[in-house]
């Protein structure tokens, strides 16, 4: 950062003003300080915006275990690792992508910027693929949940998590009655029981028959899971979408030429915001695809 | 800056008329310009106009309240909850988060810095128009299904009720959100960043301080309310069921998110008024401000502390006993570095030579309706007497006295004292002092029989009432109009001073904040060379010079 950076005669109002530097900045350095600053205070926001779905996740994992416990296992957690990886190595090529500008190498610059883009687009890809299935499969939220078969079946892609079908099996029917009283007394300091013993109230461990072709058997409110997890991956995929319009917009600067050793903010900051929206999906995975 | 900014280059010497007003001429140099005057100046007038709008629904509804029954034929039951919904949202969410920093704050931070410009001028007036496209949406909502639930948007009444208008407001809500998210954080990185010389952080002026704080709950608790007026505009279109009970979700839920935002965001709304009375009482008052460091200081303890108090709202909502111990005591704790600002000020104005001045009635009226506002929510935080008070008039009036009282006066207190400045005109004291009078006394005769009958069980939101309440709420309905009488007056007497004031001097009050040092009205460029800072509330070296009706400065 402070390699580049332009030194400049300090005093705003002198002619000969940087053409890079804005009117109202004295120096290169203030005015790239100032986006840094105004990029990270955006993360902090962004990160506040999220929190919002990350707070209802843990009060609802909390008050309801076996839901997320039992329909976790709905999502493939292959597919889930795939996009774990595209994702990080987006990430790195962005990070590239800056130090490419910082160093002149406006070629490779150009090309970390293009696999990023591409990344991106191949997790988007995968997302649909995810989606697809479930929309198929009725694994949707609210009224909408109807699941045409149990976890542990996996549709068409059996085979795909660690999962035997034989402790699956177990597992969909104990569902029923098993996991709430055998929490409440054995796992410690899994859920605060006392935190909120009127909502643990009305819904027991009682669970109700889903309408659907194979009559599955599922935790009540079983829909939940699937509110959250669309909400979730919902909102980060827009920031993915807001991500790769920014970096077509960049693609299109740098094609013209415009970033240098000296100008580089602009990637500087959309790899800052890239890497955000990179760790919610790395928080997102485990919380979502690897329960238990 | 933009093609539309051309003429003056840098170190170009500004014609002595040349201001920040005549600097371009056309309907499109104000709505695309870049420079934070004039935004400031749009942004008083659109919220200005809320606050009229948000004005007539609520002597609508104080004149429906005339009788217990039916008063207006017009207004029925159904319609009375659409207008105390829209009086709600239009004053919180159009008028008064945006009004003081986005409105005086927007014009006064770069200027009280010396600087040029706030650090991001295009997201500057991105986030204006952001505004404008908000209350778009909200007048959508207005005519487009209306909307019941009270502008807290309570689910799962919000998730059901016919009302189509929910959408269209709590997408509004959304966009005026992110208005403000990048207003707060374009002054974080103003207030940083842009300082001049000399300015270190403890002589920056009181304003700046206060405007620090609110920006920092702006860009932290904003977004918590953004996340949620989009889940619950979700709940309504797809029915997923996170807050609606019917499908398994919790409604408290909502509530919590709803609160961590709100309760910050009416430190929104009063902070930015501290920071004008602060600047007000010591340049009126001819004295250094008394306690700097503390009024500072408890500015950022109060944006601090007031995220940790959200469950006071949630007594009656079935939190747990343990949670609502805690929030009681946190708020309470709050009292501490408001006081602390109150009996600063006061030492400020004991044994100084005190200006009877327009801003310094209206701060009076400040700190009198304030401390009646401050004391009132000390009953409401405490547990046992909020069971009986909750959701009764005393809360209505506790908060009026807050928002109104506190952040209303202070904006008029904050326009009188920088309409010279902004505008270049002075205005007729007389009818200033008037408007004082009026707002103060209309406020208090509407506001104060509310804590009466709100301790006699007088619930909030109804429609009709026992009998025995109608003669309190006759005084309450003839104080609002008195209220909206001098409102009107205040604004008229400003309007009058543009086209008849006299030509106003560069330092009428005598005041050393940086501000003072430029053209009223400033330049386009603010500042042709960067000035330095010096010590905001030290008064000795400004003397009263009667040719100008101003002060000059001995120093320079």
């Amino acid at each position: 950062m402070s390699t580049a950076a332009a030194q400049h005669p300090h005093g705003g109002d002198e002619h000969g003003h940087d053409p890079l530097v804005a009117h109202h900045f004295d120096t290169a350095q203030q005015q790239f300080d100032s986006g840094k600053l105004g990029i990270w205070l955006f993360l902090v926001q962004e990160i506040l915006f999220f929190s919002g779905l990350f707070c209802a996740y843990a009060v609802y994992r909390a008050n309801h275990p076996e839901i997320f416990e039992f329909a976790h296992r709905y999502l493939d957690v292959k597919m889930g690792a795939i996009n774990t990886v595209v994702l990080i190595c987006s990430s790195l090529t962005a990070a590239w992508s800056v130090r490419a500008a910082q160093l002149g190498q406006r070629g490779l610059m150009i090309g970390c910027i293009i696999v990023t883009i591409a990344c991106a687009f191949g997790f988007l890809g995968i997302k649909y693929f995810e989606y697809e299935h479930k929309i198929h499969a009725g694994l949707l939220w609210g009224e909408k949940f109807n699941p045409k078969y149990a976890p542990g079946d996996h549709g068409d892609e059996h085979g795909a998590g660690g999962h035997g079908s034989g402790t699956e099996a177990v597992h969909s029917e104990a569902a029923n009655s098993v996991p709430n009283p055998a929490d409440r007394s054995g796992s410690p300091g899994s859920h605060g029981a006392t935190a909120q013993p009127e909502k643990s109230a009305p819904s027991p461990a009682a669970t109700h028959v889903a309408a659907g072709d194979a009559k599955v058997t599922t935790p009540r409110n079983t829909s939940i899971f699937f509110s959250i997890y669309f909400a979730m991956t919902g909102l980060h995929g827009l920031h993915v979408i807001a991500g790769i319009i920014v970096y077509i917009w960049l693609l299109w600067r740098a094609l013209k030429g415009e970033f240098g050793p000296k100008q580089y903010a602009a990637i500087d900051f959309a790899a800052l915001h890239w890497h955000l929206v990179d760790l919610v999906w790395i928080y997102l995975f485990p919380l979502l695809y690897l329960i238990r | 800056m933009s093609s539309l900014d051309t003429t003056l280059g840098h170190g170009a010497p500004a014609h002595a008329e040349d201001n920040y007003l005549t600097h371009s001429h056309g309907w499109k140099s104000w709505l695309l310009t870049l420079d934070h005057k004039r935004i400031g100046v749009m942004y008083l007038c659109s919220t200005i106009a809320s606050l009229f709008l948000g004005g007539f629904f609520a002597l609508a509804l104080r004149t429906e309240l005339l009788t217990p029954g039916p008063t207006i034929a017009m207004i029925d039951h159904d319609m009375y909850n659409r207008m105390f919904t829209l009086h709600g949202a239009i004053m919180v969410f159009l008028f008064i988060i945006p009004a003081i920093p986005a409105g005086l704050g927007n014009f006064f931070v770069p200027v009280m810095l010396g600087a040029k410009d706030v650090a991001f001028p295009k997201l500057n007036l991105a986030s204006y128009h952001l505004w404008i496209f908000g209350a778009v949406f909200f007048v959508t909502a207005m005519v487009h299904g209306g909307i019941d639930t009270g502008w807290t948007f309570y689910t799962p009444y919000s998730v059901t009720t016919p009302a189509n208008g929910v959408i269209w407001a709590t997408m509004g809500v959304f966009i005026l959100g992110f208005s403000s998210i990048f207003t707060g954080l374009n002054f974080i990185v103003t207030i940083h960043k842009l300082r001049p010389e000399g300015m270190t952080w403890f002589r920056m002026p009181l304003f700046l301080w206060a405007l620090y704080s609110t920006s920092v709950i702006q860009v932290l608790a904003t977004p918590v309310l953004a996340i949620t007026v989009l889940l619950l505009t979700v709940e309504r279109t797809l029915h997923v069921g996170i807050f609606d009970p019917a499908l398994g979700g919790d409604p408290v839920l909502f509530q919590h998110f709803f609160w961590f935002y709100s309760h910050p965001a009416v430190y929104i709304m009063i902070l930015p008024g501290f920071g004008i009375i602060s600047e007000i009482v010591s340049v009126h008052s001819r004295k250094h401000i008394f306690g700097y460091r503390f009024i500072a200081f408890s500015s950022l303890a109060i944006a601090l502390l007031g995220f940790l108090v959200w469950g006071h709202h949630l007594f009656t909502s079935g939190q747990s006993q343990l949670a609502s111990v805690i929030f009681s005591a946190i708020s309470f704790a709050i009292a501490i570095p408001s006081a602390i600002k109150v009996f600063n000020w006061l030492a400020t104005m004991y044994k100084s030579s005190l200006q009877l001045t327009t801003p310094m009635w209206y701060a009076f009226g400040f700190i009198v309706l304030f401390l009646i506002g401050g004391l009132t929510g000390l009953f409401l935080a405490a547990l046992a007497v909020d069971i009986h008070l909750h959701d009764t008039y005393f809360v209505v009036a506790h908060f009026h006295y807050v928002m109104v009282g506190g952040t209303l006066l202070a904006l008029f207190g904050g326009l009188y004292h920088w309409w010279p400045k902004m505008f270049g005109r002075m205005y007729n004291e007389f009818w200033g002092k008037v408007g004082a009078v009026l707002v103060t006394l209309g406020f208090n005769v509407t506001f104060f029989p509310q804590f009466v009958m709100g301790t006699r069980g007088m619930p909030r939101r109804y429609y009709s009432y026992l009998p025995e309440f109608q003669p309190l709420h006759v005084a309450s309905t003839i104080g609002a109009y008195l209220l909206g009488f001098g409102i009107l007056l205040a604004f008229v007497n400003l309007g009058v001073a543009l086209f008849r004031g006299r030509k106003a001097p560069t330092n009428p009050w005598g005041g050393a904040t940086l501000e003072w040092q430029c053209a009223s009205p400033p330049p386009h460029d603010n500042f042709s060379v960067t000035p330095v800072a010096h010590d905001p509330y030290d008064f000795a070296h400004l003397k009263y010079d009667e040719k100008i009706d101003g002060y000059t400065s001995r120093r320079s």
